[in-house]
């Protein structure tokens, strides 16, 4: 197993007293862009939520580099793991500009409040996000699109080797989810650890190099998407039968489901 | 926004909110010199800036800085806790309707105070500790009601203004329960006056103040930015999400419940300061010290027009930041509709 600075141990996750998930361990290799699939409510935003130290487990622990994450102090984790949550809010009347600079807040103090190198990483973050012409525009008269790389934008300017988005595609079109997922596979290819909860089994075979697939709140299967997608796992995990054929693209799984009746002539 | 730098070292400031908050202050001051100078035996401003300077006859030094300036004091003071109590739970509640006064927080305080006078014919310190208490148990009663939906949302307004009818109930029936004295001192208390407001009423709200003013505007309003983001996000951006919300809530719940001890529940100008702020301002975030200022000068605008603008009779002025108030609450729930927030 290679390297894995980011990983879950016998972890039971719960809401109040509705349980998610139990005795789950998972470890995010380090370098990899992780993926993170199942059906709906099978826990893959609650493992993430955990993973970045939002939700609190019942019982196991998230390390990072070998060290509980609740024992981090707060700011340096946030030097170390970024978040981009399911929702945010943009508050009323912000710029991209000062939205974007708000992931420089851990690097920050109350007499370091603007230094040259967050204004240096705050440009490069918009242009790496494709968000730099819309630097003075408002947030809220955005479109989707460009409100959620504005979002990654600010995950990006925090400036850390791990990065987690949860559903970074939801709400967005096909051509704006493919510009999403091309900018996180940049991100990784810059060297970025990327973890990622998706929906879209495609996208996700497409894009990762390390797959999670989670049931029940239970890991069914994790590793290589060649290895991981196939008939017989869709099948048990989404209840769907289906073929996989080869991506005429990039050659990745894709998965085709099946009919139940002939297509209309 | 614009940067200081001086080498490591950084700030950064918006212009605008600076020149919005020196207005604020300037206005202010300027409506207290008037105040101070109107009355039986009037001064021009230039007399009371000269005695409040430490020159000027002796007898017209000790009506200004006796008989006058604890009541302009106690209104400046007042008006900033409740424009810098106000943008704070807007903030953390992250609607315009998350004013104390609409929550329950300043009638919270109000029964604290009643228990103290009706109960146990407190007065002077003793009715300031009676807001604090009443101000807290109000917010222990919330967060017990909205649980883990936690202190943000449609939902804890819903909760607030169910909490802010009981408790005028209760503040109603208390007033029932009291001695004839009690009740006119109660009555006074109640109506928002700065009539009569000696040193000794504004002392704690003054001590208050020097401690949480500083804690909001250092340590909390950069959190409370990364808050408004949502918790997630915030908790993403290295905060400590509970411990910044409960130590601004609890510096908030203070100064509301002092201004209340100070001069009786004075209405909507929590409500209303933060947002005539960030109107100005433009800026997002609490806004927290232009908030404040423009809270002391609402406040001094409401009692002066109180004093004056009818003749023979003077207003309290939570009466008229009451009248002037609710038709801006008005104003602000159709607006709010039209938006889809409520």
């Amino acid at each position: 197993m290679t390297d894995a600075r980011l990983s879950g141990e016998k972890l039971t996750l719960a809401y109040d007293k509705r349980t998610i998930a139990q005795n789950l361990t998972v470890a995010i290799p380090d370098g990899s862009f992780t993926v993170i699939v199942g059906p709906n409510a099978c826990g893959k935003s609650t493992l993430l939520r955990a993973l970045s130290r939002v939700l609190t487990p019942k019982d196991g622990a998230v390390l990072l580099d070998g060290e509980r994450i609740s024992a981090w102090p707060a700011k340096r984790l946030a030097r170390t793991l970024g978040l981009l949550p399911q929702s945010s809010i943009a508050p009323d009347g912000i710029t991209v500009t000062d939205l974007v600079a708000r992931g420089r807040y851990p690097h920050q103090g109350l007499l370091r409040q603007w230094s040259r190198e967050d204004e240096r990483v705050v440009a490069e973050s918009m242009d790496a996000t494709g968000v730099g012409a819309l630097a003075d525009r408002y947030v809220d008269e955005l479109s989707g699109g460009q409100r959620q790389r504005v979002w990654i934008a600010m995950a990006l300017a925090q400036q850390t080797p791990i990065l987690l988005l949860d559903e970074p595609t939801t709400f967005l079109d096909i051509a704006h989810q493919i510009e999403v997922l091309d900018l996180c596979a940049d991100l990784h290819e810059q060297g970025r650890t990327v973890v990622a909860v998706l929906h879209d089994l495609n996208h996700a075979a497409r894009y990762a190099t390390h797959l999670v697939a989670l049931h029940d709140g239970r890991l069914v299967a994790e590793g290589a998407p060649g290895d991981v997608v196939t008939a017989e796992l869709v099948e048990s995990v989404f209840g769907m039968p289906c073929r996989v054929i080869d991506d005429p693209e990039t050659g990745t799984p894709l998965v085709v489901p099946a009919a139940r009746r002939k297509a209309v002539a | 926004m614009s940067v200081l730098r001086a080498g490591d070292l950084s700030v950064r400031f918006r212009p605008r909110a600076l020149t919005v908050g020196a207005a604020c202050l300037a206005v202010a001051a300027a409506l207290a010199v008037v105040a101070i100078g109107s009355g039986d035996f009037p001064l021009t401003p230039a007399q009371v800036v000269e005695i409040l300077l430490g020159g000027g006859a002796p007898s017209d030094a000790f009506i200004v800085k006796e008989l006058r300036l604890p009541r302009v004091v106690t209104g400046l003071a007042v008006g900033a806790a409740l424009g810098l109590g106000g943008a704070v739970f807007q903030s953390l509640v992250r609607n315009p309707l998350g004013s104390p006064d609409i929550l329950g927080f300043t009638q919270g305080a109000s029964s604290g105070v009643l228990v103290t006078i009706v109960v146990f014919g407190g007065g002077g310190a003793a009715v300031a500790f009676g807001a604090i208490g009443g101000g807290i148990v109000t917010g222990l009663v919330i967060m017990a009601l909205t649980g883990r939906h936690g202190l943000h949302g449609q939902r804890l307004i819903l909760i607030g203004i169910g909490i802010a009818a009981i408790l005028t109930g209760v503040n109603g029936y208390l007033l029932t329960q009291a001695q004839i004295i009690d009740a006119a001192r109660a009555f006074l208390w109640l109506a928002g006056s700065l009539n009569g407001r000696g040193w000794s009423d504004v002392v704690p709200l003054l001590i208050a103040l020097a401690l949480i003013v500083p804690f909001l505007v250092l340590a909390a309003a950069r959190p409370m930015r990364m808050l408004e983001m949502g918790d997630d996000a915030a908790q993403g951006l290295g905060i400590g999400v509970e411990r910044v919300r409960m130590g601004v809530l609890v510096a908030a719940v203070l100064a509301i419940a002092l201004a209340a001890a100070a001069a009786g529940p004075v209405n909507f100008v929590a409500l209303v300061a933060p947002q005539l702020a960030r109107r100005l301002t433009r800026a997002p975030g609490p806004n927290l010290v232009p908030s404040m200022l423009m809270g002391a000068a609402l406040l001094m605008a409401a009692d002066l027009i109180g004093q004056r603008a009818f003749a023979g009779t003077q207003l309290p002025v939570g009466v008229v930041t009451g009248l002037i108030g609710g038709g801006y609450l008005v104003w602000l729930l159709v607006t709010e509709r039209k938006s889809g927030r409520i």
